[in-house]
C-alpha cells in the first residue's frame, strides 16, 4: 500500500499547475460553503432565540383548543398556583402566567384597539424581554397595584405620557362589559412596530378583575436555557402538570410554526445554490482526472503488459483522487474556518440589513456559527462528489487493451 | 508570416474538438454555471415580484398621498380633503393606471363573543379595481357594491376569531374627529380569504361614503393610493404628483414599505454576487482545460512558432478557442435555463416548503419565475468577458514557449 500511495502522490504532482487549479476550485467552494452554512446556522439560532425570548417562551401551557382559537373564556383555572408548582422545580425556574384580552384603549383624545396582557410583574422578566425594554418610567411594580405599561408607538398615537390615564373598553370572560381606568407607569420600546403599537401590559390581578376572570389565566410560559433543549423542558413540565385533559402543553414549534418552517424553507432553497457549486467542482475534478488518465494511456498499457491487473491500476488512480480530495477537504476546511472565524468575531452585515433585522427581530449584524455541522457538511459533500466524479476515469482503465494502449502516443 | 483570421478561427475550432471528452465536460460545466445564473436569478426575481405584488400592488399601491402626520399617527384627525381639480388632472397622467381614495382608521370590531383591534378601511369598490385584492379574494358572499354600501367584508381568519359568519352582525367602534366614540352595527356581507393571515385579521372593509357619514368626516379621506404601469423608477411621477398636492405627503412604495424596498435592493445585490461566485468556481475548470490543451500541444506550438508564427497570433488563437468554448457553453446554458423555466412559467407550487413558513417570510406559495433581460445579459456578459480574461493566462503561457525547447520536448 505504501508503494501505491507513493505512486499516487507523485502522479498527482506531475502537473503541479493542473493539480493546483483543481485544488483551488475545491478549496474555493469548500470555503464558500463553510462560510454560508455557518452564516445560515448562526442566523437561525439568533432568529429562534430572539423571537422566543422576546415573548413566546419555549413551552406554554394553555387550555385545550386555546392555541387554535384564542377565546377569552377558554382558560386555565388557578393558573398562578400551577405556575408556582412548576417554578419550584429547579429545572424550570423561569415561569410566568399571562392572560390576554382585546379592548379599545383610549386616552383623553384618542382610541385604538389593543391587546392587553395581564402578567405577573415579578416573574415576567424571566420569560420576556419587555420588562427590560422600558424607555420611560418603570415596569409594573407588583401584582397589588393597578397600573399599565404600553408600547412607544401606542403612547405616541394615543398622545400619552408616563403618569397619564388610560381607559379600557372591552368584554370580559363571561361576556360582560369590561372597563377600567389605569395610570400609565412605563413606556417600552421593543423595536418591533407591531409589539410597540398593540401591546399593553397590566398586572395579572388587575386583568383578572377587569375581565371577570376570577383566578384564571390563558397561558403559563416556561423559558429554558436555549431552544435546543425544548423537548427536555416540555417533558419536565408535563411531569409536573401530570395528566390533565383540559390542558395542552405546547412547544415553540407549535406556538410559532412559521418560524421552523421558514428556516427549513430557507435552508432547503439554499441547497439549490450549493448544489450548483458542488456540481461545478465535480466537473472540474472529472476533467482533471480524465486528462490525467488519457495522457497516461501508454503508461497504463505498459503496466498492464507487465502483469498488473486493471483493478490494481484502477486502484492507484482512485487513490490519486482520494489523496487529492482529502487534500482539498483539509485545506478547504482550514480556509473556510479562517474566513468564518473572522466574521464570527467582526460580524457580517450588508446594506439595508437594519430594516430586515427589525422585521425579523434580529440584531443588525450576523455572526456565523462555526461548529461540526457548518464546518464539515459542505466540504464532505464536495469530497464525496469529487470521489464519484473520479470513478469514471478509473473505470475506463478496465477497457484498455495493453497492446493498443502502448501504441498510443 | 501573416495568417488570415479565418484560418486562425478554423484551427481554433478544430483544436476545440481534438479532445471531445474534455471539451464536453467543460461545456457541461459552463452550461450548468450559466443555467444556475439565469434560472436561480429568475426564481429570485419571481419571489421578489410576488412579494411586491402581494404587499404593494394588491393594497398599498405604487404611490400614496396622505396628510402629513398620518403615517406616524393614523388617526381620523390626520385626514385630508378629497382631491381637488388640480390633483385630479395630474392623476390623469397616462402612466397612472388607476387611483382611489380610502378611509383608513383604527378601530375595534366586536361580535357576540370577542372584540379585536383592526384597521377599518372605507373604500369605493369601483375605484379600487386593479388596486385592491378584495374583489378576487372573496370566498363567501360578495364584495361591497358601492361606496355607500352598509355592509362589511371581513377576513376568514378574523371571522373564525370572532366566531361570526356571513349574514351575522358585528359592531365597529372608532372615534369621530371630535374624539367621540362612534359605534355602528354592520352585517357581514362578504368574507375574504388571502394568503397572508395578517391581512385577514388586520383589516375590515366597509363602504367609503357610509364610513365618512358615520365618522362625521364630510368628504375627508385618509389615503389616496395609485398604481402605475411600472413599479421601478417612480421618481418623476412622485415629483409631479407632489407639485399638485403640495400640502400633502406623497411617497413611493419603497418608502411606505421600506422592508420590501430593501428586499428588492438586497436581491439585486445578491444576484450579482451569485453570478460572480458561480463564475469563479467555473473559471478554475476553464483555465485548467485550456492549460491542458496548450500543454499537450507544446511541440506543435513550438513548431509553428519556428515556422514564423508570431506569439501574438498564438495568444489570439487560444483566446478564440476559449471564445468557442464559452459561446457554446452559454448557448447550452441559456437553452437549459429556458427549458427549465418553461414548465414552471405558469406558476410553481412551492407550498411543499411549508405554507406557514413561507407566510412568515412574507412569501406566497405559488412562485412565478421572472426573466429580466438585464439579468440574462449580465450573466452572459460576465461569462464571456471574465472568461476571456481568465483565458489570458493559458494563452500567455502558450505564446511564451521558446520554439527550440518546445520542439525538443516530448
Amino acid at each position: 500500500m505504501g508503494l501505491n500511495l507513493r505512486l499516487a502522490w507523485r502522479n498527482i504532482w506531475r502537473h503541479p499547475r493542473r493539480t493546483g487549479l483543481t485544488l483551488a476550485a475545491i478549496i474555493f467552494s469548500d470555503a464558500i460553503l463553510v462560510w454560508m452554512i455557518g452564516l445560515q446556522l448562526g442566523q437561525y439560532d439568533m432568529m429562534i432565540d430572539n423571537t422566543l425570548r422576546s415573548f413566546i417562551g419555549h413551552v406554554q401551557i394553555q387550555a385545550k383548543g386555546y392555541h387554535d382559537k384564542p377565546q377569552i373564556y377558554n382558560t386555565i383555572p388557578d393558573a398562578v398556583q400551577l405556575a408556582s408548582r412548576i417554578r419550584e422545580n429547579p429545572n424550570t425556574p423561569r415561569v410566568g402566567v399571562r392572560a390576554v384580552g382585546f379592548a379599545l384603549a383610549s386616552s383623553e383624545t384618542r382610541s385604538y384597539g389593543a391587546q392587553i396582557t395581564g402578567v405577573q410583574p415579578q416573574y415576567e422578566g424571566d420569560v420576556s424581554t419587555i420588562p427590560g425594554l422600558i424607555k420611560q418610567g418603570h415596569y409594573l411594580s407588583s401584582d397589588e397595584v393597578d397600573e399599565a405599561v404600553i408600547g412607544s408607538v401606542m403612547a405616541r398615537n394615543l398622545k400619552l405620557k408616563v403618569g397619564d390615564e388610560l381607559t379600557f373598553l372591552g368584554s370580559g370572560k363571561d361576556g360582560s362589559f369590561a372597563a377600567a381606568v389605569l395610570p400609565v407607569v412605563g413606556i417600552f420600546e421593543s423595536g418591533s412596530a407591531d409589539i410597540d403599537r398593540f401591546f399593553i401590559q397590566t398586572p395579572l390581578r388587575t386583568f383578572q378583575n377587569i375581565f371577570s376572570m376570577g383566578n384564571d389565566a390563558h397561558s403559563i410560559v416556561v423559558t429554558g436555557v436555549n431552544h435546543q433543549q425544548t423537548s427536555i423542558l416540555k417533558n419536565t413540565v408535563q411531569t409536573i402538570v401530570g395528566d390533565n385533559e383540559k390542558l395542552d402543553i405546547l412547544d415553540w414549534e407549535r406556538l410559532q410554526p412559521g418560524l421552523r418552517q421558514a428556516i427549513q424553507a430557507d435552508f432547503s432553497t439554499a441547497w439549490l445554490m450549493y448544489g450548483v457549486l458542488i456540481v461545478l467542482v465535480a466537473f472540474s475534478v472529472l476533467n482533471t482526472f480524465l486528462m490525467s488518465v488519457l495522457e497516461r494511456t501508454r503508461e497504463f498499457g505498459i503496466m498492464l503488459a507487465l502483469g498488473l491487473s486493471p483493478g490494481k491500476v484502477g486502484r492507484i488512480v482512485l487513490l490519486e483522487s482520494f489523496a487529492m480530495a482529502t487534500l482539498g477537504l483539509i485545506l478547504g476546511m482550514i480556509v473556510g474556518s479562517i474566513l468564518t472565524y473572522y466574521f464570527m468575531i467582526y460580524g457580517f452585515s450588508y446594506p439595508g440589513m437594519e430594516e430586515m433585522a427589525s422585521k425579523f427581530n434580529l440584531p443588525d449584524r450576523f455572526y456565523p456559527k462555526l461548529n461540526l455541522v457548518s464546518l464539515t457538511l459542505g466540504p464532505v459533500i464536495i469530497f464525496i462528489s469529487t470521489l464519484i466524479a473520479a470513478l469514471w476515469p478509473a473505470i475506463r482503465i478496465h477497457l484498455l487493451k495493453p497492446v493498443e494502449a502502448m501504441q498510443t502516443i | 508570416m501573416n495568417i488570415p483570421l479565418t484560418i486562425l478561427t478554423t484551427i481554433a475550432w478544430r483544436n476545440v474538438w481534438r479532445n471531445h471528452r474534455r471539451t464536453l465536460v467543460m461545456l457541461a460545466a459552463i452550461a450548468v454555471g450559466v443555467w444556475s445564473m439565469v434560472w436561480l436569478t429568475a426564481i429570485m426575481r419571481g419571489m421578489v415580484d410576488q412579494m411586491i405584488k402581494d404587499s404593494i400592488e394588491n393594497f398599498t399601491g405604487h404611490i400614496q398621498i396622505h396628510a402629513y402626520g398620518y403615517r406616524d399617527d393614523p388617526a381620523i384627525e390626520n385626514s385630508m380633503p378629497a382631491p381637488g381639480d388640480e390633483l385630479k388632472s395630474t392623476l390623469s397622467d397616462p402612466r397612472i393606471k388607476s387611483w382611489s381614495t380610502r378611509i383608513k382608521v383604527p378601530g375595534v370590531v366586536t361580535s357576540e363573543r370577542e372584540s379585536l383591534g383592526v384597521t377599518i378601511v372605507g373604500i369605493d369598490p369601483q375605484e379600487e379595481r386593479g388596486l385592491l385584492f378584495l374583489e378576487e379574494d372573496i370566498s363567501e358572499g360578495h364584495n361591497l357594491k358601492s361606496a355607500g354600501d352598509k355592509g362589511i367584508v371581513i377576513g376568514k381568519k378574523l371571522a373564525e376569531r370572532l366566531e361570526t359568519k356571513l349574514g351575522r352582525r358585528v359592531v365597529l367602534m372608532s372615534q369621530d374627529p371630535e374624539n367621540n366614540i362612534v359605534d355602528r352595527g354592520f352585517r357581514v356581507i362578504g368574507i375574504f380569504d388571502t394568503e397572508m393571515e395578517a391581512t385577514e385579521t388586520g383589516f375590515v372593509f366597509v363602504g367609503r361614503n357610509y364610513a365618512q357619514n358615520i365618522l362625521k368626516m364630510g368628504d375627508q379621506v385618509s389615503e389616496l393610493a395609485l398604481i402605475t404601469d411600472n413599479y421601478r423608477n417612480l421618481g418623476s411621477l412622485v415629483t409631479s404628483v407632489q407639485a399638485a398636492a403640495s400640502s400633502m405627503e406623497v411617497l413611493p412604495w419603497d418608502e411606505l414599505d421600506p422592508y420590501t424596498g430593501t428586499m428588492l435592493g438586497v436581491i439585486d445585490g445578491f444576484v450579482l454576487v451569485w453570478i460572480v461566485v458561480v463564475f469563479v468556481a467555473m473559471s478554475f475548470g476553464l483555465i485548467n482545460t485550456l492549460l491542458m490543451a496548450v500543454f499537450e500541444r507544446t511541440r506543435e506550438i513550438g513548431l509553428i512558432q519556428a515556422l514564423g508564427m508570431k506569439p501574438n497570433l498564438i495568444l489570439l488563437q487560444v483566446l478564440i478557442e476559449s471564445f468557442f468554448l464559452l459561446t457554446i457553453g452559454l448557448l447550452l446554458g441559456n437553452l437549459l435555463a429556458w427549458l427549465t423555466i418553461l414548465p414552471i412559467a405558469d406558476g410553481w407550487d412551492i407550498s411543499g416548503l411549508g405554507t406557514e413558513g413561507l407566510e412568515y417570510a412574507g412569501m406566497s406559495s405559488i412562485l412565478y419565475p421572472v426573466i429580466l433581460t438585464s439579468d440574462v445579459v449580465t450573466s452572459n456578459v460576465v461569462v464571456i468577458v471574465l472568461g476571456l480574461i481568465a483565458s489570458l493566462y493559458p494563452a500567455w503561457r502558450a505564446a511564451r514557449y521558446v520554439p527550440v525547447e518546445a520542439i525538443t520536448r516530448m
